[in-house]
């Protein structure tokens, strides 16, 4: 079985490009369908950066022209690339362990692999590509840390707020704003275990909407400085023009630490703030600073991964040789367990059940024995250029016959 | 004999300081040489200890630089019960430096041999006692120098703020408030234990007694401020603060005397 990539990705075409081949998950799944309709195997994996096509079958022209159907637009045509076994394998590994993404070892792109392979048309061949695939991503996430540093502002906030008070459970959040950035923020210090405990924003209605859906409660614009003196983490967001809370609003800490993120633009915490005993105040120019540092070290922790990801697609390029010498393997066995099962059924009504067993039990051990070393030695003859050959020898020397092929 | 485990604890210690140093500007490979060369440092000072006290006919760790031994271990010992952990790896910066210095000064000074003095039962509780007080204590330090530390980069802004692997600032606080108090009851007990053993075999207060029971109404007044709020910076400073007058005054005073 020969093994296929064709797709597209950011690296090749700009988004006018990739949209128009965007699937999602029920037309992935039904245009894998389609794909393997012809007895072939079809996974599609479709993102916001990248389309691809995995299929698996006999011959290599044909997998390549049922893949090629799902990008018939003659625009795509430059950018596309096209891979086959070893080199497909690699790729798809890489993908899943986050190295082909925009930002090295994001998360997401695993479990976007996971759900092609659940809704494509998998046989033998891709079924071992993607729980393959799916392993190294994992193995790269728990073996490196290249996810563990923050990818985005709103990230990097969360991860100073570890950094600052350890759990995040039953700390006292505070939301200054109810728009898209809060949320983002909000969303990503509950993923660590934050509870948000109040949302303040100058329209009331937008704060309690985002309250509601973020489980916290919304709060009077006017009462933020009576819940500063309780809070732990401020995050600011907010479109006012001028500063929101300001140095003199903040009560003394006596010790305890408080850290302020300013996500506006213009500034919504008074600069004064991080003078303060126990407070500080990050803004958008300092959260980018650690993240670009922090994106500087996962491109580090990539060349560990990337050996990683290279020896999953030496494993792979090993099994897909195996495929070779595997039906002559099981042919062989099957032909000297049938022979077995004969000469045993032509003596056994002169056997007692005793002695039946006992003869079983030494004629299945000679087989095994037997057969081990050339099961073996084809196995390993597979992985070299050898495997057909030896493959052809046996079924040749046994009589296996052609159409076991 | 005995002795030349000195070398390989030294060394080893040695080891972990420049390794711990490596790993603020190399996070990963450095970090766990720094805790390996603890490890076997730690290793390498309990044989001696073992061989000390399998040798000396008295106890060998009563004189200041057996003392100082015998501190140097418990220091390394307290430490190993966190410092496994990827994130207390680099209180190593500021315990592997010192328990290198303390073994030295104790092998200059004789305190890796196996001569001592032959106290009573009571006076060796009261030295191990008032050891393991003081072990406590400069953990707290190493903990509150590593609370400053990070204060002084998240107060700077420090882009590389998230690379290297440190307890979080509340973490830092409570487990050098907590590693104090032991300290404290430990010393307390010492104090107790000595005051018996001067009632059972005789003698008087000396100069280094009186210094030991004002570094307890230091580190009590510690106790006392915590309790009335003293957290963060100034409770990381007054611990870094109380022990370098501790260890300032207490040879001077010993010396002296």
């Amino acid at each position: 079985m020969r093994l296929v990539l064709v797709g597209t990705s950011h690296h090749r075409a700009p988004v006018e490009l990739r949209e128009r081949v965007a699937l999602d998950r029920e037309n992935a799944a039904r245009a894998a369908a389609e794909l393997a309709a012809g007895g072939a195997e079809a996974v599609v994996l479709s993102t916001c950066n990248r389309t691809e096509a995995y299929v698996a079958h006999e011959d290599e022209s044909a997998a390549q022209a049922i893949a090629a159907t799902l990008f018939s637009d003659p625009e795509l045509a430059p950018a596309l690339y096209r891979l086959r076994d070893e080199a497909a394998a690699l790729h798809l590994f890489r993908v899943a362990a986050g190295l082909d993404s925009l930002v090295p070892g994001e998360g997401e792109i695993l479990g976007q692999v996971r759900v092609a392979y659940e809704s494509g048309a998998p046989g033998p061949v891709l079924d071992h590509l993607f729980r393959q695939a799916l392993h190294a991503g994992k193995k790269v996430r728990t073996q490196t840390a290249i996810a563990e540093s923050p990818a985005s502002v709103s990230a990097a906030a969360a991860a100073l707020a570890q950094s600052v008070f350890g759990d995040l459970a039953g700390r006292r959040i505070l939301l200054v704003g109810a728009g898209k950035v809060s949320e983002l923020a909000a969303r990503n210090l509950r993923s660590r275990g934050a509870d948000v405990a109040f949302v303040a924003n100058r329209t009331p209605e937008r704060a309690a909407e985002l309250a509601a859906r973020i489980g916290a409660e919304p709060l009077p614009f006017d009462r933020i400085r009576d819940e500063l003196a309780r809070a732990d983490v401020v995050v600011a967001s907010t479109s006012a023009p001028g500063l929101v809370i300001r140095a003199e609003d903040v009560p003394p800490r006596r010790g305890r630490p408080l850290l302020l993120v300013d996500l506006a633009v213009p500034r919504d915490l008074d600069p004064a703030i991080h003078e303060l005993d126990g407070c500080f105040l990050y803004d958008i120019d300092d959260l980018e600073a650690v993240v670009a540092e922090s994106l500087a070290s996962r491109r580090g922790e990539a060349e560990r991964a990337e050996r990683i990801v290279a020896g999953e697609a030496g494993r792979w390029r090993d099994w897909q040789a195996s495929l070779d010498v595997v039906p002559a393997i099981a042919s062989l066995r099957a032909r000297a367990e049938e022979i077995r099962r004969a000469e045993l059924d032509r003596v056994s009504g002169r056997l007692s059940d005793e002695e039946r067993r006992a003869l079983e039990s030494v004629t299945a051990r000679m087989l095994d024995k037997l057969l081990h070393l050339p099961t073996v030695r084809m196995k390993q003859a597979a992985v070299t250029a050898d495997g057909v050959v030896y493959a052809d020898a046996v079924r040749h020397l046994f009589g296996l016959g052609e159409d076991q092929r | 004999m005995a002795e030349l485990l000195v070398w390989p604890a030294l060394l080893a210690y040695s080891e972990a300081a420049v390794a711990s140093a490596a790993e603020v500007r190399h996070p990963g490979v450095a970090g766990r040489l720094a805790i390996w060369g603890v490890r076997l440092g730690w290793l390498a000072q309990t044989a001696l200890l073992v061989a000390q006290a399998a040798q000396a006919d008295a106890f060998p760790w009563s004189t200041w630089a057996g003392a100082l031994n015998l501190l140097s271990w418990l220091v390394v010992s307290v430490y190993l019960v966190w410092g496994c952990r990827a994130s207390f790896r680099l209180l190593g910066l500021a315990v592997t430096p010192i328990a290198a210095l303390l073994l030295a000064v104790a092998w200059a000074g004789g305190g890796t041999g196996a001569e001592g003095d032959h106290p009573g039962p009571l006076l060796a509780i009261h030295v191990a006692l008032m050891l393991a007080g003081f072990a406590a204590f400069v953990l707290a330090a190493g903990l509150a120098g590593l609370y400053l530390w990070q204060e002084r980069r998240l107060k700077r802004r420090e882009p590389t703020l998230l690379r290297l692997r440190i307890p979080p600032l509340e973490t830092l606080d409570r487990l050098e408030s907590r590693t104090l108090y032991a300290g404290l009851v430990s010393l307390t007990l010492g104090i107790l234990v000595g005051l018996a053993s001067l009632a059972v075999d005789g003698g008087g207060l000396d100069t280094a007694m009186v210094v030991t029971v004002a570094a307890w109404i230091v580190y009590a007044c510690y106790v006392l401020l915590r309790a009335r709020g003293l957290r963060g910076r100034r409770a990381a400073l007054y611990a870094v603060a109380a022990l370098a007058a501790v260890l300032v005054v207490l040879p001077v005073t010993h010396f002296a005397g």
